[in-house]
């Protein structure tokens, strides 16, 4: 039963986005694709997952690298968290995914674990699916053939699901440029043990020169099977004046779109999510709109 | 050089390899030919074993054979109980389970192969048949008619039924002004050694020699069980604990594997290893705590309690663990008065059977739960009558005492002078400063509160005598060796078995000081059968206060023999030689001294010995203490409470600890802290959760949250010093005092945050929904009794 070794497999590290989506096609479901290997390396040792290969992309080079321009920021899905917290085109142009990504785990998992692994896992409590929700992001992705630009909003399907395809690799993460007047904030409650998000809650927020709010882009994790936006809640702030009681208004609606389907384990019940959810949304907006200021 | 004293901070010898991964731990052991050993465990918490098919282990290349526990069930034998209570019932405990399984992780079968890989491979092929039973994991309800039955020997499940009572609590009730009750859970915790278990055996067919590499606080006591149950002879047994990765109480046993690998390498003749893993450490070593108390608490309105009454079901797991009977009885009940003149004591222990994996000693073993229980009980009092929990702590204390102080539960406190850390704390601790900020919080919707833990303890086991009469099953005094070699340099041999503590430092220290030599001129040696002749190992807090007083007994004869040694050296009277920083000298004339390495040369060249004396300088002792030993002290902690969302902060702790004389204040410190966090670890976060078909939820560090940094403030720590006179070192024990003191600081400190919406009592651990759902409810209930009362007034 209990085991601290894997099954055996294949291992495999190839140097291009087309030749890890040929392994993918080649083992036709039985490969899986190692980024950080923080998700996917435990489930092996607990033969929880046992893939018949390892498709190693720690040496594919177009995989790797933050590109900042006039539009916004092109991430790299190998780039681990710790180079996220720690770069300064992140921290200037998305100071979100910066804070949120130094409130990943520990530091050692942070070395390590990247953002294209998270996003790709669409782990029901991880932290970056909200945040890159929050942020319009665009996944670019790659197969052997062509590729394509997902909105980041038809991303997450489900609990462990995205809409990549089976021989599909996430290539990049294009974040566009926040408009001016724009706050954000990422605020969590961590389960104690792992430190994944119990219910996390990011906000981008953006003022008009009236202090009227123009756009809101709320996004949750941790409390459902996935991340998604709280997009009745934003309507709620959008064309107002983001006074306490109109935020907090707002984020009594923030489980809406989860309803019916939070998340119950032996760290929080799925009423206590129900109600964290509408919390933490109070303060991550707030938190936004006084950055926005 | 490093000349020691008593009392310096001396810096851990043992730190360089150990963090310089230069330790050797039992997994850094390979030996020719070695094997490994996976084992097949239980994923049922309760099933009969059908059949045990391993005929697809057994092909898979690399395996080299697969035994089930039908295979080895004569060699194997029972795992003992080391602790027996009166009409206890001890059934059979198979080291591997043959006809039935009772908890997940059960061992039923073991591969053995050339590697671990294909070893864990291969147990994954071996398919076991099971008829699934109705499983049981709650004390109480395992005691209730209809339960599902583990044991045919106990048909409601418990195992033993243990009582101690002190005065007449009926009549204390009875005419008492005020009775508080209170259900108290006291959660079940897992060990978390960062280093689990493993095992090595090496067996020699030609001398019928087996030798154990063990990850083990008891190598000596591992010995004996082992050679009992299997009949393999004591003295061609040798057991080694080399360096162990902490243990925190669950590496106190005879474990199944420990006996599966070593008649698995008599049968093969060839050396054997198991290395546990970490999630199989969370079912197959013992877990700590798990009770459930009902306690009354009851005196008059001016402060004084009169009487402590308490029922617990202690839960034991699927069986008897080596020392489990003794934990939550000897250990717990007796520790019931506190630091508190309570005249009538009466408790009740049902120990209880369940599909759960077996619980023994964790850090404080006992008396956590106890300190729990009093502590709470006596604010719980406090709050009834309305009273400051400082001025009714005060009331009830015992007066300070040096020789001595029997309480109702019938043990002798040896000194105290609980006022005197209490006030100490309080110098620290501006509790007047604390109420101003507090009230100042609330009215911006903060959520202070301030909790006092006035705890005591029970170290240095044990007096042989007092621990046979309790039960033990041996005794637990403790021994020592002084080897001075010829050129100075000391080797001290000693019974204890550290795993963290930092003997090799302490001890190096105490010889150092006593013998003048350098630190560098002392290797302390420990954990194996074959050098030292016998001890009974590390735990409860007990090594300097028994270990440390064997060592001084030996230096004592070491020093007196060397003694006469130099007089004779310098032709003097040995009245009239002194002995001052390891060297020898005579009053009047300065020019005449013998450095000590002198003397050990001289030992023994044996030139020049006085008539009679024997060559060599070579001292054993044996010390078997009078009484335990009774640290004490009074911890405050301050919490905020985030009340959106219940989550619980440590805001401030400070620790005011007596633990008698102190040989290392830094080693003590770093003991101290590690203790307080596993203290609050246990308030906040741990608990082990089972589902009630008895699967562990808490499985793994993912869903088991062990405190870190980011959990804890910068604790505050300081000391009184009280000496025990049970030892010559005045030393009382330090290892646990912080885990035992803190868990109750922690929730007085949020009842006191919560006490003006109603709350009375909150369990651990304090999760952040179940204190978010204590405000919630505590406020419903405020709004409905307002509402009665209103009517009322209508």
């Amino acid at each position: 039963m209990v085991t601290m070794t894997s099954a055996p497999f294949e291992y495999m590290r190839p140097k291009t986005v087309a030749e890890a989506s040929r392994l993918l096609s080649k083992y036709g479901g039985g490969a899986k694709l190692l980024a950080g290997g923080h998700s996917l390396v435990p489930l092996m040792k607990l033969r929880l997952a046992s893939p018949q290969a390892l498709i190693d992309l720690s040496g594919v080079g177009e995989l790797k690298g933050i590109n900042s321009s006039a539009s916004g920021l092109s991430i790299g899905a190998m780039t681990t968290y710790h180079e996220l917290e720690s770069s300064v085109e992140v921290q200037r142009a998305a100071p979100l995914l910066a804070d949120a990504a130094s409130q990943v785990a520990d530091a050692q998992v942070r070395n390590f674990g990247t953002i294209g692994g998270a996003v790709s896992h669409s782990d029901p409590s991880a932290d970056l699916p909200a945040v890159v929700l929050a942020l319009d992001a665009v996944m670019k992705t790659a197969t052997q053939r062509a590729g394509r630009d997902i909105p980041v909003e038809r991303f997450f399907k489900d609990f462990l699901t995205t809409a990549l395809r089976q021989n599909e690799v996430l290539t990049r993460i294009e974040v566009p440029k926040l408009p001016a007047n724009t706050g954000t904030s990422y605020i969590k409650q961590s389960n104690k043990a792992s430190h994944y998000a119990v219910v996390g809650v990011a906000a981008v927020i953006t003022l008009g020169a009236d202090g009227v709010c123009e756009r809101a882009r709320v996004a949750i994790t941790g409390a459902g099977p996935y991340a998604v936006r709280a997009k009745r809640t934003e309507r709620m702030l959008v064309g107002k004046k983001l006074a306490p009681n109109v935020i907090r208004n707002a984020a009594k609606r923030a489980g809406a779109e989860i309803s019916g389907s939070f998340n119950e384990d032996v760290h929080a019940s799925a009423g206590y999510r129900e109600a964290m959810t509408q919390v933490f949304a109070e303060r991550a907006i707030t938190a936004a709109v006084a950055n926005a200021r | 050089m490093v000349m020691a004293k008593l009392g310096d901070s001396v810096r851990r010898v043992e730190d360089d390899r150990l963090i310089t991964g230069r330790g050797r731990y039992v997994d850094d052991i390979k030996l020719n030919g070695m094997l490994y050993v996976s084992l097949v465990r239980s994923p049922h918490a309760h099933a009969l074993i059908k059949n045990v098919d391993v005929s697809a282990a057994a092909a898979l290349p690399g395996v080299e054979t697969v035994f089930t526990g039908a295979d080895l069930q004569e060699q194997l034998g029972s795992l003992p109980a080391g602790w027996t209570i009166k009409d206890m019932v001890a059934p059979p405990h198979p080291p591997m389970a043959f006809e039935k399984v009772r908890v997940v992780g059960d061992a039923v079968a073991a591969v053995v192969a050339i590697d671990p890989a294909i070893a864990a491979d291969a147990a994954q092929l071996v398919d076991v048949t099971y008829e699934v039973l109705p499983a049981i994991v709650d004390a109480e309800k395992a005691t209730k008619p209809g339960a599902p039955q583990l044991h045919e020997e106990s048909s409601d499940n418990v195992a033993f039924n243990w009582e101690v009572h002190g005065g007449d609590y009926a009549t204390a009730a009875k005419s008492a002004e005020v009775v508080v009750k209170q259900r108290i859970i006291n959660q079940r915790l897992i060990p978390n050694s960062m280093e689990t278990r493993g095992v090595v055996a090496d067996y020699d067919p030609g001398n019928d020699h087996l030798t154990i590499y063990t990850s083990t606080q008891i190598p000596h006591l591992m010995r004996l069980l082992f050679s009992l149950i299997t009949g393999h002879p004591e003295h061609k047994l040798r057991v080694v604990a080399p360096d162990v990765g902490g243990a925190f109480g669950c590496k106190l046993y005879l474990y199944a594997e420990e006996v599966i690998c070593g008649i698995i390498a008599k049968n093969l003749g060839r050396p054997v290893k198991w290395t546990e893993g970490r999630q199989e450490n969370y079912v197959a070593t013992t877990h700590g705590r798990d009770h459930i108390a009902d306690v009354e608490i009851c005196g008059n309105k001016d402060g004084t309690i009169t009487g402590l009454n308490a029922h617990i079901y202690a839960n034991l797991g699927a069986y008897l663990s080596t020392f489990a009977p003794g934990i939550p009885t000897v250990l717990f009940g007796l520790m019931l008065s506190g630091q508190y003149k309570i005249p009538s004591i009466s408790c009740k222990v049902t120990g209880v059977f369940t599909n759960t994996t077996p619980v023994d000693a964790y850090r404080g073993a006992g008396r956590p739960e106890a300190t729990h229980l009093v502590e709470r009980m006596v604010d719980m009092f406090a709050q009834e009558i309305g009273r400051d929990p400082l001025v009714v702590r005060r009331k009830n204390f015992l007066a300070p005492f040096k020789n001595g102080k029997e309480v109702a539960t019938g043990v002798k406190y040896d000194s105290g002078n609980y006022q005197g850390a209490l006030n100490r704390a309080l110098e620290i601790f501006d509790v007047k400063a604390f109420r101003e900020e507090q009230r100042a919080a609330r009215k911006e919707g903060k959520l202070l509160g301030v909790g006092f833990s006035t705890y005591i303890e029970i170290c240095g086991m044990a007096p042989s005598a007092v621990a046979g009469a309790l039960g033990a099953g041996a005794g637990l005094w403790e021994s020592s060796t002084v080897r001075v070699h010829p050129t100075g340099k000391v080797t001290v041999l000693t019974g204890t078995s550290p795993h963290g503590q930092g003997h090799e430092t302490s001890f190096a220290q105490i010889v150092s000081a006593e013998l003048g030599v350098p630190m560098e001129d002392v290797d302390v040696l420990h954990g194996d059968t074959d050098r030292q002749q016998f001890g009974t190992g590390t735990f409860g807090s007990r090594s300097l206060a028994v270990g440390g007083q064997a060592l001084m007994m030996s230096l004592k004869k070491v020093k007196d023999k060397a003694l006469k040694i130099a007089a004779r050296e310098l032709d003097a009277d040995p009245k009239m030689v002194r002995f001052e920083d390891g060297v020898y000298s005579l009053e009047d004339i300065a020019e005449k001294q013998l450095p000590f390495a002198s003397v050990a040369l001289a030992a023994h060249s044996a030139l020049n010995l006085p008539p009679r004396m024997e060559p060599g300088l070579e001292e054993t002792s044996f010390f078997d203490p009078e009484n335990f030993t009774w640290p004490f002290g009074a911890h405050i902690c301050v919490v905020e409470i985030d009340e959106a969302t219940g989550e619980t902060k440590i805001a401030k702790y400070v620790a005011v600890d007596d633990i008698g004389n102190v040989i290392n204040p830094m080693i003590v410190d770093g003991m101290v802290h590690g203790g307080i966090a596993q203290g609050i670890g246990q308030a906040l976060q741990e608990g082990a959760v089972y589902s009630s078909d008895g699967q562990l939820l808490t499985g793994s560090m993912l869903d088991y949250a062990v405190p870190t940094a980011e959990d804890l403030p910068s604790f505050i720590t300081d000391r009184t010093v009280t000496p025990t006179n049970v030892n010559d070192l005045g030393a009382k024990g330090a290892g646990e005092a912080g885990t035992i003191a803190a868990s109750p600081a922690v929730i007085n400190a949020v009842v006191d945050a919560l006490k003006h919406l109603g709350v009375k009592h909150i369990d651990m651990p304090l999760r952040s929904e179940h204190v978010w759902r204590t405000i919630n409810d505590a406020k419903v209930a405020q709004r409905a009794n307002r509402s009665v009362s209103a009517v009322k007034g209508s």
